[in-house]
């Protein structure tokens, strides 16, 4: 089977991002609390935040025109334009300093760590793995992820 | 009730929680988490266009289900530290899933403690494992 990852593709591989800086509100907390059914006080009152709060918290903001058909951002913005364009998440890896709580002012930066591809049952897939550093702005770490996105 | 390690042994099971997501659950989760994808909220673009055979639930909140199964466990009796899960099958909006697991190691000296964590279909068929250390305060 010819690859479908190219070298310029992997070059993208230890590539990191402009770092991001979030301002977490308690109010967010709350909503993803109640989205995903949490029954702990601390999580409904938006005291701490849930470990899987992190899905997604630096993901690129982007307007409405930058979004393609199936609703995920066009372009490089977080890695290379791949082959495979139907993208799902793969899962998660997460080592969790702390908890998050409202108010943080966390700095996040992303870096592709490892790209490949395999054979699975209905065809060719790509795993695109990224790494996930957040700090505090005095440098504290917070939390680290290891995330793995699927592209088939 | 608070957890002592002294109390727990390797088998223990965390207790299980179904799940039974539905347009709208799945609508405020992509909300919350600012996730576009029309797979979990557009019926007939995900048959049609993805070929998917329904609405497609999140893995990430799978994920979340497998880290309340930690949480709701834990209480206050300790902290998670280590969390992972792996979204190996899709599932689709009318499935019931259950979220479980089971302590799989303990190491007194330390007070940490090895969680193995699943999502499990209607049929017992695992969608998604996962694992988490944590560790006691007593």
């Amino acid at each position: 089977m010819a690859s479908l990852l190219t070298d310029e593709h992997r070059a993208w591989i230890g590539h990191a991002e402009p770092p991001i800086t979030v301002e977490v509100s308690r109010r967010d907390i709350v909503k993803y609390s109640i989205a995903t059914e949490q029954v702990l006080d601390k999580y409904l009152r938006g005291d701490e935040a849930p470990p899987m709060f992190i899905f997604n918290l630096f993901g690129a903001l982007r307007s409405i025109a930058e979004l393609r058909a199936d609703g995920l951002p066009r372009g490089r913005g977080a890695g290379p334009k791949l082959p495979l364009q139907r993208v799902m998440a793969g899962g998660t890896e997460l080592i969790q300093h702390r908890p998050i709580r409202p108010g943080d002012r966390l700095i996040g930066t992303h870096r592709i760590v490892d790209m490949y591809e395999k054979q699975g049952s209905q065809g060719p897939l790509i795993f695109t793995v990224r790494s996930l550093k957040v700090d505090d702005p005095y440098g504290e770490p917070v939390l680290e992820e290891i995330q793995t996105s699927i592209a088939r | 009730m608070s957890l002592k390690i002294a109390e727990l042994e390797v088998g223990d099971a965390l207790p299980e929680r179904t799940h039974t997501p539905t347009n709208v659950s799945l609508f405020l989760y992509n909300a919350a988490v600012w996730n576009p994808h029309r797979i979990h909220y557009d019926a007939p673009y995900t048959t049609e266009v993805e070929r998917h055979p329904a609405i497609v639930i999140d893995g990430p909140l799978q994920g979340d289900w497998l880290a309340q199964c930690v949480t709701n466990w834990l209480g206050d009796s300790g902290a998670l530290e280590r969390f992972n899960y792996s979204n190996r099958r899709a599932t689709y909006l009318g499935e019931t899933l259950t979220s479980g697991g089971r302590i799989g190691a303990i190491d007194p000296i330390t007070r940490i403690v090895t969680l193995e964590l699943w999502v499990k279909n209607a049929v017992g068929e695992v969608m998604s494992p996962g694992g988490a250390t944590v560790r006691l305060n007593a």
